[in-house]
C-alpha cells in the first residue's frame, strides 16, 4: 500500500448536480385557510415523472424562479401517479411567492429527501399521531396514508393541538375522521372561544383520554419542539417503548443533500438522517435552546 | 488523476538549485501550478512558475490575534507554518454557481449546470494539517449519498506536492491532534526541506512519474535520519495541545458550563475563525437574477454558523446569541465530528487561533470546558 492512499479519489465518474431542481407545472391550487394553500403538482419531464418516488415524511426542495428554494413536506399518497401535494403557509418570501402561482405556473422541485415515517413496522399496530401547530402536512400524510390502508394498521388516534381555536384548519376533516370506525380524535386548543367544543389546554393534556395500548403501539409527533418533548417523555412513562415514538423535527433545510450544515442538530444532518427521528435517537439535545 | 498502488523505489534526494527542474516537469504536465508566496503580508498559494518566487527565508510568528510575516536568513523556503488558507478555496470554491434557471416568454423554466471547463491544478507546498483536512472535506463532499461534482470536478484534477512542516508556529497543536507535523498520507509528492535541498517520496504513481525523470540519488541514511529528526523536533516544539482526541462526550455533558457565558463576551461572532478553518463547510445559498428577469444563478457561498442566517428558521432563530453559537461551532468541531465522520474535525493548524481578532484560543477553551471530564 503506498502512502498516498489517500490522494484523490480515483472513481470519480461525472457525478450529476444534486442541486439543481426539475421543472413542475402547478396542476391546482387549494386554498386551505388565509394563509394556507395546498399545490398540486405535476413534474413536466416524462421520465423525472415516472421515476420520482417518495415515503410519506420525506420532504421536496420547492424553488421560487428567481427568488430561491425552501423545503417543503410531501402531504400527497406515495401511490397517487401524476401529482405531487404539498400544504405550505405563505410565511417567508418563497413561500408568499408561492402563494401566488397560478394553475399552469412552472416551479422548480427537487426530491424527494430524507427518512419518512416508520410506517412498513407500524403495520398490525395501532397508531398515536400528536401533531401541535397549524397545518402539520407531515403528518396529515400519514393519517391519509393510514386511511386509505385502513385494514393494515389497529387503532388509529390522533391528537391535534392549536394555539388558538381559529387556527385548525380542515375542521371538516376531523369531523369525518372521528365518524370512521376504530378512530378517535381528540382536538386541544390553548385558547378556545366560543366554539370550541373540545378540550382547552396543552395538547398533552389529553394523553389521559386516549384509549391507547402503550405496548402496542407506535407514536408519531410533529409540532414545536417543547411539544415534542413533553409529549415524548410522558408517553414514556405511560409505557410506550422510547424507539416507537417518532418525531419529525424541523430545521433550516437549504441544500437537503447534508452539504450545508444549515440544519444540523447536533450530529445529525436533519435533512438526511431526518426529518422523522426516533425518540432516542434526538433525546439528547431535544430543546435544548442553541441547537 | 492520480492512481494508487506501489510506488517503486524510495525516497531521493533534490538538490536545492534543482527545484526548478520539478516545477517545470509539473507545469509540463500539464498542471497549473500554485506554490506560497508572500502578499499582502501573508503566505498565500499562488501561481508558481520560478522557484525564485518561493518565500526565501521567510518566517511566520503567530500568536492569539497575531500573523506576522519575518525576514530571517538561510535559504529555505517553507520555514514558515501556514497561511490564512490551506487548499480548501481551491475545491470547496468561497463563492461558484451550482446552476442556472432560465424562464422563457412561455413561463417555462429551463434549468442548466454550469460549464465545468476545470484545469490541472499542482498545489505545491501543502502541510500535513492541510492533508487531514482534505481528506476531511473530502469525505464530506464526495463520499456521502450525493456527492458534490464541482468540489468533485477541481478534485480530481488536483496534484498534491506537501512539504513537510520544519516550523511549527506558536498556534500549531497538530501534534496534539495526530495529524503532523509530517505528511504521511493524502499526497502525490512529499518534500522534506534541508538547507541544501529536499528529501522527496512519491506517494502515487504520478507523484513517481513527475520525479522520475529528475534522476535522483536516493536519500542516503544520513539524510533519512535528518528527516526523521526534524519531524520529532517540529513535533516537540509544540506547545499548544487538545486535552484529547475526542471531546465529544466531555463537550456534551458541559452544555451549561459557566464558560460559554464567558466566552461569549469576548468572541466577536465575526465568523474569522471559520473561513479560515480548513474543514469548515457549511455554506449558503442565494439567487442571483439578471435584471432582465429571464435568467437567474443559483449561487452557493461559504457560510458561518457564527451568523444570524446559519440558525434562522421559519421566523425563528434557533441560536439567538453568541453563546450559543460558539457552543455550536465547538461542540460540532470537537463532538459532532466524531458521529459524522469518525473523528474530530479539528486538525490542530491553529488558524482559527492566529486569525481571531478577540485573540480567542481554541485549545484553551476547549481545556476550560471539557476540564476533568476530557
Amino acid at each position: 500500500m503506498s502512502q498516498g492512499r489517500h490522494t484523490a479519489p480515483e472513481s470519480l465518474a461525472a457525478f450529476p448536480n444534486p442541486y439543481r431542481p426539475w421543472e413542475a407545472e402547478v396542476a391546482e391550487r387549494i386554498q386551505e385557510s388565509p394563509s394556507i394553500f395546498t399545490l398540486w403538482l405535476r413534474l413536466t419531464d416524462g421520465a423525472v415523472r415516472t421515476g420520482y418516488r417518495f415515503a410519506p415524511g420525506q420532504f421536496n426542495m420547492l424553488y421560487l424562479y428567481g427568488v430561491g428554494e425552501v423545503a417543503i413536506s410531501i402531504v400527497s399518497d406515495p401511490h397517487e401517479e401524476k401529482l405531487i401535494g404539498h400544504t405550505l403557509r405563505a410565511v417567508g418570501r418563497v413561500t408568499q411567492g408561492l402563494a401566488q402561482l397560478k394553475p399552469g405556473d412552472r416551479l422548480g422541485l427537487r426530491g424527494p429527501y430524507g427518512r419518512g415515517w416508520p410506517l412498513d413496522a407500524a403495520e398490525g399496530r395501532d397508531v398515536l399521531l400528536v401533531t401541535g401547530g397549524l397545518g402539520c402536512a407531515p403528518v396529515v400524510a400519514v393519517i391519509n396514508y393510514v386511511l386509505l390502508r385502513r385494514e393494515r394498521f389497529g387503532r388509529l388516534t390522533l391528537i391535534q393541538g392549536v394555539k388558538h381555536a381559529d387556527e385548525l384548519i380542515w375542521r371538516e376533516r376531523y369531523a369525518y375522521w372521528r365518524s370512521l370506525p376504530n378512530t378517535q380524535v381528540l382536538l386541544a386548543a390553548d385558547h378556545g372561544g366560543p366554539l370550541w367544543p373540545w378540550h382547552v389546554g396543552l395538547v398533552t393534556e389529553v394523553f389521559d383520554r386516549a384509549e391507547i395500548v402503550p405496548e402496542h403501539s407506535f407514536v408519531m409527533m410533529c409540532g414545536p419542539e417543547g411539544m415534542l418533548r413533553a409529549g415524548a417523555r410522558q408517553l414514556a412513562e405511560r409505557g410506550v417503548a422510547e424507539e416507537r415514538i417518532y418525531l419529525s423535527m424541523e430545521r433550516n433545510m437549504r441544500c437537503a443533500v447534508r452539504h450545508c450544515g444549515h440544519c444540523q442538530f447536533g450530529a445529525r444532518f436533519v435533512c438526511r438522517d431526518g426529518p422523522v427521528f426516533a425518540y432516542p435517537e434526538v433525546k439528547e439535545l431535544l430543546g435544548v435552546r442553541g441547537f | 488523476m492520480t492512481e494508487h498502488g506501489s510506488i517503486s523505489g524510495g525516497p531521493g534526494f533534490l538538490a536545492r538549485d534543482r527545484l526548478q527542474a520539478l516545477i517545470d516537469g509539473i507545469l509540463a504536465a500539464g498542471y497549473a501550478c500554485l506554490g506560497p508566496k508572500v502578499r499582502d503580508g501573508a503566505i498565500l498559494y499562488e501561481p508558481l512558475d520560478n522557484a525564485a518566487e518561493l518565500p526565501v527565508g521567510v518566517r511566520d510568528r503567530q500568536i492569539p490575534g497575531q500573523y506576522r510575516l519575518e525576514c530571517g536568513d538561510g535559504p529555505r523556503c517553507f520555514a514558515w507554518a501556514t497561511g490564512p488558507q490551506a487548499l480548501k478555496p481551491h475545491l470547496f470554491a468561497p463563492r461558484e454557481v451550482l446552476w442556472r434557471a432560465e424562464r422563457g416568454p412561455d413561463g417555462r423554466i429551463v434549468f442548466s449546470d454550469p460549464q465545468a471547463g476545470v484545469k490541472p491544478v499542482a498545489l505545491f507546498g501543502a502541510r500535513a494539517c492541510d492533508l487531514a483536512a482534505l481528506r476531511l472535506q473530502d469525505r464530506h463532499f464526495l463520499e456521502g449519498p450525493y456527492p458534490d461534482p464541482h468540489y468533485a470536478a477541481r478534485r480530481r484534477k488536483l496534484l498534491v506536492v506537501a512539504v513537510n512542516c520544519s516550523h511549527p508556529a506558536q498556534t500549531c497543536f497538530c501534534a496534539s491532534t495526530g495529524d503532523g507535523p509530517h505528511a504521511s498520507a493524502g499526497y502525490d509528492l512529499a518534500l522534506t526541506e534541508f538547507d541544501d535541498g529536499f528529501v522527496i517520496h512519491a506517494g502515487s504513481a504520478t507523484g513517481a512519474r513527475l520525479v522520475e525523470p529528475l534522476r535522483l540519488s536516493a536519500a542516503t541514511p544520513a539524510q533519512r535520519e535528518a528527516q526523521a529528526r526534524q519531524a520529532e523536533q517540529a513535533a516537540q516544539s509544540q506547545s499548544r495541545s487538545l486535552p484529547s482526541r475526542n471531546l465529544r462526550s466531555a463537550l456534551f455533558a458541559n452544555l451549561e458550563h459557566p464558560r460559554w457565558s464567558d466566552v461569549a463576551e469576548r468572541c466577536l461572532s465575526c465568523g474569522n475563525c471559520t473561513s479560515v478553518c480548513p474543514t469548515c463547510f457549511c455554506h449558503s445559498e442565494a439567487e442571483e437574477l439578471d435584471l432582465g428577469g429571464a435568467r437567474s444563478e443559483h449561487v452557493r457561498q461559504w457560510d458561518s454558523c457564527f451568523t444570524a442566517g446559519h440558525g434562522y428558521m421559519n421566523g425563528h432563530q434557533v441560536r439567538p446569541d453568541t453563546r450559543t453559537r460558539y457552543r455550536q461551532w465547538l461542540t460540532h468541531k470537537l463532538g459532532g465530528w466524531h458521529d459524522q465522520y469518525g473523528r474530530s474535525g479539528c486538525v490542530g493548524c491553529g488558524r482559527c487561533i492566529a486569525w481571531c481578532p478577540a485573540e480567542i484560543d481554541l485549545t484553551e477553551e476547549a481545556a476550560a470546558i471539557c476540564g476533568a471530564s476530557a
